[in-house]
Order: structure tokens, then sequence, then C-alpha cells
């Protein structure tokens, strides 16, 4: 490889490891059976990597058919079912599972110095149960489909649809169990597994945040799943619940789906503020800036996130009292994601900072989020709110912050820990090129979506009046891009396990336990129990507080 | 010109658009001041503080100060955009007492549109300019959302109660009805317009349309050939509460409570009787629910709305087409001062 990264120092060529995590037994059955985190990081990886990308072919068929206004491409039941098959995969299948349970099932043990999670047996069991739920919702999608939107809204979903509600339903339904077990894995581990001198305050945020994120997980998840199973009793022995027809009300359905649905998006977030606040540190080489305020607004967002769903029910005939409290709280949620953002670009502030490839997916992360957070705030307003709400300024915004957030977050980190993770190091030039394209092509794709979602374009139409195509070929255009950056990953990150440079233990001179073994790492992680006596980021001596002004 | 072809905004064709797009003009201001402050900290920072020319990092911990600061302004912008944003609110989700009524049933996936002094239509509604109009609305099967961009109001339309918007028109035109709540197949094609007229074309247009005389007589002659009238005879020792004047007035129920009868109350108490009991009557009346469609039911309580107060005599029938209209008693849009949810 030419492309040699310049800040590796050049000591003797780094070697792997003779026995490590992934060499040592190559039967399927340690693979099926394993309960060691990092291999089950690994199970979960290559599972959320196949749903990703079928729910990227949905959204490549949506692109495609927005191209022009009339409904040509697909019928409109296909179309019906791709933007919701696009929207479960993507919620349920990937996005909620992405950077928990694959970089936080692989580095949050490691960051802790412990073995393994409080109960490795638990997660293997949480992965087959995903497997088993994701098999469910791609079995009733493929037959039959369904074509409610990734939200079912009742009482379409219970009474009105001809489509696999029940099967889908049960699918997130028993997936919903895995995000339990590995929430309350995270949190037993966090509290009873840390390694000697690994006081609270001094965990890693990537830790603190899964905390958070754990806490939702185990909090708000039986909500969903309870929600799904009287769904399909509803549709299944015509118990009124939901449909008014047979006594019920669909509104309460909404209540239901968004306590938890809300606070989900915490869930897809959450993780990914932990992977920004691990990485600018390391690439700017020195220590976080306001410690405490990042790791507690994280408590925070888990905390007031629970008490903002119905900001998705503002026109949906509820109280306009009620609408006024949860305007409010919505408008306090924002706060703590402020401070965040504050807090890493202030970590830049004298630096010594390199822009490999995960900074510059950082970087992409704190331009997106902000653009999504701030955005957010139009939604919190209510009187926008009642003309923007249900179009495509919602579907931009949800994407600045899932997109444009989590899933950058996702791959700033698996480049990140890549060399951890397989021992070797990705290339960098396509690796940059890539997250260049995937700022470009995010930008071009949801930034008219705003556009189009003011001038009154609702969203899941398959046809449109022509004065919106406009803005639809940008779209389109941005997500052809888009996709091509999306790919790329998988081909250069494929070709590194082989040809990939050795990376060395740490390769980017970062501070953190996960560093200090070997890269892969040994099956129990550490040779012995590390113990801890300086706090996170401790890039160099502290040199006091700047003040204000 | 920069807006006919790169358009930022929909036309302002109501008189809440131009206050919509106000605070919408100041969240952008707000998001581009915001967004310029992080980039420009990161790049500045980027080139300043690059590995190259600066290969020791400063170890800040961090600093209290400027954590409150940055907590505190966006709180305080948040505040006013909370404020601004909820006061807009209520006024979009209050309707003038003076509004003119329009009834509305959504379907899959079309929309009928009654005018209170008889004509309907599909997919189609015509009104005054200048004159706020108050749409009554419900489903009949799943939730659609009535949306007109250009008014910058949206409500969803949900099966099984009333939800209400309102809007008054400034700018004669045609404009987009779309339904903004994902309900099936054809959803993009539930698709209206509302035609937007000089009051005296309006006049045309109501005199020209009208066919089957006007909603509360279509719900008078329901109302005698469902039977209601024997028992609502209105005469004293009748089995059934007599109804005239009792539409917008708070009922006393068997059970002690107070609710105001307006439009969900009355369209309740037909498909469901046992519900809310009268103070002073027995349970007797049996269910509608199945035999009435929407569109009757709105007929039924459009009469019962009709009838003044007259104590001991029968109820008749408001014959004259413009007591339908300009009787909204104020009951705010999207709100149900008697709901018991």
């Amino acid at each position: 490889m030419s492309t040699v990264t310049s800040h590796i120092i050049h000591k003797e060529a780094e070697v792997m490891p003779e026995v490590h995590y992934l060499n040592a037994d190559h039967s399927l059955k340690s693979w099926l059976l394993t309960i060691d985190h990092k291999r089950i990081a690994i199970l979960y990886m290559l599972t959320i990597t196949v749903f990703f990308f079928v729910g990227g072919a949905m959204a490549t068929l949506v692109r495609l058919e927005l191209l022009t206004p009339a409904g040509d491409l697909l019928q409109s039941d296909s179309y019906n079912k791709a933007f919701t098959l696009h929207g479960v995969m993507m919620v349920f299948f990937f996005l909620v599972p992405s950077i928990p349970a694959t970089l936080g099932n692989f580095l949050l043990p490691m960051m802790l110095g412990c073995k393994d999670l409080a109960f490795p047996r638990i997660n293997l069991l949480s992965w087959y149960l995903f497997v088993i739920g994701g098999t469910f919702a791609l079995y009733g999608m493929i037959t039959g489909g369904l074509d409610t939107g990734w939200t079912f809204y009742t009482p379409f979903s219970t009474t009105y649809s001809n489509t696999n509600v029940i099967t889908v339903g049960l699918g997130i339904f028993v997936a919903g169990f895995a995000s339990i077990l590995t929430g309350l894995n995270f949190i037993v581990t966090t509290h009873r597994m840390r390694a000697p001198g690994m006081t609270w305050m001094r965990m890693p945020l990537f830790v603190w945040s899964h905390y958070a994120t754990s806490l939702i997980m185990i909090l708000g998840t039986p909500v969903i799943a309870i929600t799904m199973v009287l769904v399909v009793l509803e549709r299944a022995l015509h118990i009124g619940i939901f449909d008014p027809k047979l006594g019920g009300d669909p509104v309460l359905f909404q209540h239901m789906f968004w306590f938890y649905s809300h606070p989900a998006v915490y869930i897809m977030i959450l993780p990914g503020m932990g992977v920004i606040s691990e990485v600018i540190p390391a690439f700017s080489h020195k220590r976080i800036f306001g410690y405490k305020a990042v790791a507690f607004s994280s408590l925070a967002i888990a905390v007031f996130g629970f008490l903002v769903w119905a900001h998705h029910l503002f026109v949906a005939g509820i109280s306009i009292y009620a609408a006024l409290v949860f305007s409010f709280v919505s408008f306090l949620v924002a706060i703590p994601s402020a401070i965040k953002v504050f807090n890493w670009s202030a970590t830049l502030y004298k630096g010594s900072i390199r822009f490999d490839t995960p900074m510059l997916y950082a970087f992409a992360f704190l331009g997106l989020f902000t653009i999504g957070g701030l955005t957010g705030l139009f939604l919190a307003a209510l009187g926008i709110d009642v003309h923007v709400t249900d179009t495509y300024f919602v579907v931009a915004h949800f994407h600045y912050v899932m997109v444009g957030g989590m899933v950058v977050a996702y791959l700033c980190g698996i480049h990140f820990w890549w060399p951890k993770i397989t021992g070797r190091i990705y290339p960098e030039f396509p690796a940059r090129l890539a997250a260049i394209l995937v700022f470009v092509g995010f930008n071009l794709t949801f930034f008219p979506q705003f556009i189009l979602g003011y001038l009154g374009m609702p969203r899941r139409y398959h046809a449109y009046p022509e004065e919106f195509q406009v803005f639809n070929v940008l779209s389109s255009a941005g997500a052809s891009v888009l996709a091509v950056a999306f790919l790329l990953p998988m081909i250069y990150l494929i070709w590194s396990l082989k040809y990939g440079k050795v990376a060395g233990p740490n390769p980017w001179q970062a501070y953190g336990l996960e560093w200090e073994t070997s890269s892969p790492p040994p099956t129990h992680n550490f040779e012995h129990t590390p113990v801890v006596t300086t706090e996170a980021y401790s890039y160099g001596p502290k040199e006091g507080e700047v003040t204000l002004g | 010109m920069l807006q006919k072809y790169f358009p930022l905004w929909p036309d302002q064709a109501s008189t809440v658009a131009g206050h919509v797009d106000a605070l919408y003009i100041f969240l952008i201001l707000m998001a581009i001041f915001f967004t310029v402050v992080i980039v420009a900290m990161v790049v500045t920072f980027s080139i300043k503080y690059r590995k190259g020319i600066h290969p020791i990092a400063t170890q800040i911990e961090g600093s209290i100060a400027l954590e409150v600061f940055w907590s505190v302004v966006p709180l305080g912008i948040a505040m006013v955009i909370f404020v601004w944003g909820a006061v807009l609110y209520f006024h979009l989700q209050r309707a003038p007492r003076q509004a003119m009524d329009v009834y509305v049933v959504g379907k899959q996936w079309m929309w009928k549109l009654q005018h209170p002094s008889g004509p309907r239509e599909i997919n189609q509604l015509h009104i005054p300019v200048h004159t706020p109009v108050r749409l009554t609305m419900i489903s009949q099967d799943v939730i659609h959302s009535f949306y007109v961009p250009e008014f910058r109001t949206k409500q969803d339309v949900l099966p099984g109660r009333y939800t209400y918007t309102w809007f008054e028109a400034t700018k004669t035109g045609t404009y987009h009805i779309f339904c903004a709540e994902y309900c099936g197949t054809k959803h993009s094609g539930m698709i209206g317009e509302v035609i937007v007229m000089e009051p005296v074309q309006y006049q045309i247009w109501l005199s020209g349309g009208s066919e089957g005389g006007n909603l509360a007589s279509g719900g008078e002659k329901l109302f005698s050939s469902l039977g209601c009238i024997t028992c609502h005879s209105g005469q004293s020792g009748a089995r059934g509460p007599n109804l005239s004047g009792v539409y917008g007035q708070p009922q006393k129920l068997s059970t002690g409570a107070t609710v105001v009868a307006d439009d969900n109350y009355i369209r309740t108490s037909i498909l469901n009787p046992q519900k809310d009991i009268v103070a002073g009557f027995g349970p007797i009346m049996p269910t509608f629910s199945g035999q009435v469609s929407e569109e009757s039911l709105i007929q039924l309580v459009a009469y019962i709305k009709s009838l003044q107060a007259a104590p001991g005599q029968a109820p008749t029938a408001a014959g004259s087409p413009s007591r339908g209209t300009g009787t909204a008693r104020g009951t705010p849009a999207g709100q149900n001062p008697g709901s018991r949810q």
C-alpha cells in the first residue's frame, strides 16, 4: 500500500499476535455457540449489514420511483410495501442494534477492563432472538409484504391492511427482547464488572452513552412489545382496543407507539454520540472538553426523552394544553444535545488535530447532527409543526439525525476500531473518499427534502404534483451518490482483512483500555486484569481551565 | 423570480400563512447562526491546531462558565421559539365564532364535503375569500389528515370522533388538499382542491349547485324516518329528553357528571346511547351503530344544532338556509370541550 498514514510511528513493522479471539477456534460451532462478546459483536455486525442492504435496496426503489411525478415504476401497493420494508428494516433491524450490539458489545467490556459482559450466554441468546425476529419480519415482508409504514398506525394496521401485519409484528416483538437483554447486560456489566480503579468518573463517554441507551432499552422496549401484541390481538381476535368500530381509540395506539419510538430515536443516537466522544479526543490528542457535562447530558437525554412522545401527535386531535406541555419538554430535550455539540467542538481548541477517516466522519457527524437537531426545534414549535408534520420536512429531519448522525457515527466507529477488531488497517485513500462521498451524497439527498416539506409535499406519496419534481430529482441524484458511498467501505474493508497493513495494539496512539491489549485482542481481552489509575482521555497533563471571554 | 423557479415556501393564501412563515424565517436564521458557529469552530480549530503546526495539544479540562453559557443561551432562544410557536398554535386551533361551517367526511381515498346550505362536493371545496371557514371532520375508515399547504393548516381526520380545523383564505385561486396521514393504497391519490372565490361568485356557485335541501332539513327527515321523534318529541313526559336548545349546553348525566352537548356528544349518543344517560331518563334508547352513515350523522347533528330552545313545544325544523350557517358556538377547532377521554 502506498497510502501509508503519516502518523503511524515507524518502529519495526507490527506483527499480528499468534493467538487471538478470531483464530482461537475456526469451527462453525465455535462461532454459533460462542459466548465471547467480541465474536457475538461480529455475528451482529454481519446480520445488521444484511438488513442494512435490504433496507437500502428498498430506499433505492423509493428514490427511483420519485424521480418522476407519476407513479410509473412501481404500483401503489408495491411502493407502499417498499417504503414500509425500508423503514422496518432500518429502524428495528439496523439502527436500534447498530452501534450497541456491534461496537458496544465489542468494546464495553474492554473499556471497563473486564473479560466479558456480565451474562455471556444471555448475550448469545439476544443474537439468536434478533435473528429469529429478523427472519420473521423478512419472511413476512417477502411473502405478501407489509404496507402499514414502520409506524403501524391503527385502525389501518389492525383492520384495513391486507398484508402480513401479524408476522412482522411478531418479528418486532421477538427482536425487542434482544434489545432488552443487551441493555440489561450492559447495565449490569457497567455496575458490577469495572476493573479495579475504574470509577464512574473515569469511564469513557462511550460507556456513559451506552449506559443511558441501555436504560431506554429496558424501560421502553417492553412498551412497544405490548403495543405490538395488542395490534396482533385486535387484528386476529377483533378485541376492540384501537379501532373505534370495535370500541377502541386509534389515538391510544399513537401514544403507546411513540412512548417507545420516541425514546428509541435516542437509542439510535446516544451510542453514536458515544463514538464521537471517543474519536474527537483521539484525533485531537486531547482530553474531552467538559467530561461531566457530556456524561450527564447522556443521562438527561435518556430521562427527558421519555417525556416528549406526544410531539408526534400535535395534529392528531390531542388537547391543545397537552400539546403545550409536550412542546415545552421537547425544547428542553434539545439542550443536552446542544451541550454535547459545543463540548465536542471545544475539544478541538488547542488540540493537535489529525484528519484520518474516523475524524472526517466525526466532522460530518457534527455538521449533520447539528442540522438534524436544529430542525428538530422547528418541529417542536407547535405553530410550525402543524404545517410541516407528515411532510418531507419530517423525513429530512429524522434522516439527518438517523443517517447523518447514527449511520455516520457507525461508520466512524467501524473505521476507528477496525484495527482493533481485525488487527489490520483499512486503506486510507478510498476510506477518506467514501467519507467525503457520504457527506456530499447525504446532503444532496436530504437537504432538498426540507424545502419539499415546507412546500407541502406529504410523506409516503407514491405519486406527487409536478411542482415538486425538481427537488425530488435532486434528492434521487444524491441518493445514488450515497449508495456508492455505502458500497465502497464494503469493498475496501473486506479487502483489508487480508491485505490491510498490520495495525499493532494502538495505531492511533489513542488513550483507553481497549488500546492497551493486542489487536485483535485475545479471547479474554487482557493478559492481566488492568488496574486503572488515571481518568479517561489522559492524553497529557491537565493545564487548568479556560476562562470565559 | 426566485420564488417562481426555486420556491422556498408555498403561496401565502390564508390569514395565518404569513405568521407561520415569519416564525419559519426566524427559525431558519437561528439554524444558520448555530450551524455557522459550529462550522466556524471546527474549521478554525482544524486549521489553527492541525498536527503539522501544533504538534503538542494543550490539555484543557473544561469550563463551568462556558457550560453554563452554552446551556442558558440556547435555552433562552428555545423558550422564545416555544412561546411564539404556542401562541401561533392556539390561534390555529381556535376557530372564530362567526366561522362558516363545512362538514368533511374522509374515506379511502376521497374527501366528501358538505355545505350546511345543501351542496355536496367530492374532492373539491368551494369557499368564499376573506371568510373564516370551520371544518368539522370525521373519517369513515382509517385516519386521514386534511392539509392545505397554502393555508398552513393540517388536522388529522379520525374515525369515531369529530376533529376541527379552520382557515380564512385571503387570495382567490385553487389550492391542493392533501391527505397527509398515510391511509393505504391510494394515499397519494387522495388529493382534492380548495377553490377560493370572490363572495359574489361563491353565492352564484351556491345557488347553482344545491339540489337536495340543506343539511338540517335532511336531518329533520332522518329524525322522523329513523323514529327518533317518537321519544324525543319534546313534549313533557316523553321518554327521551327534549333536544331543543340542547346543543352547546351542559347536560347533567345520571352519573352526576356534566358534559357539554357538542357534535361528538350528540354523535356518540346516537351510536352508543348507553354511554352517557341524561339524568332523569331510562337507558332505553337502542343503538343506531351501523345503521346511520357518517353523512347522515352529520345531518342529524346539524338538525339538532338548529333546534332553538322552545320549552313545551315539539321541535320544528329550521327551514331557512341561513340557520345552518353562522351558528357555530365557538367550539375551538381541534378541541372538544365535552370530550371525556
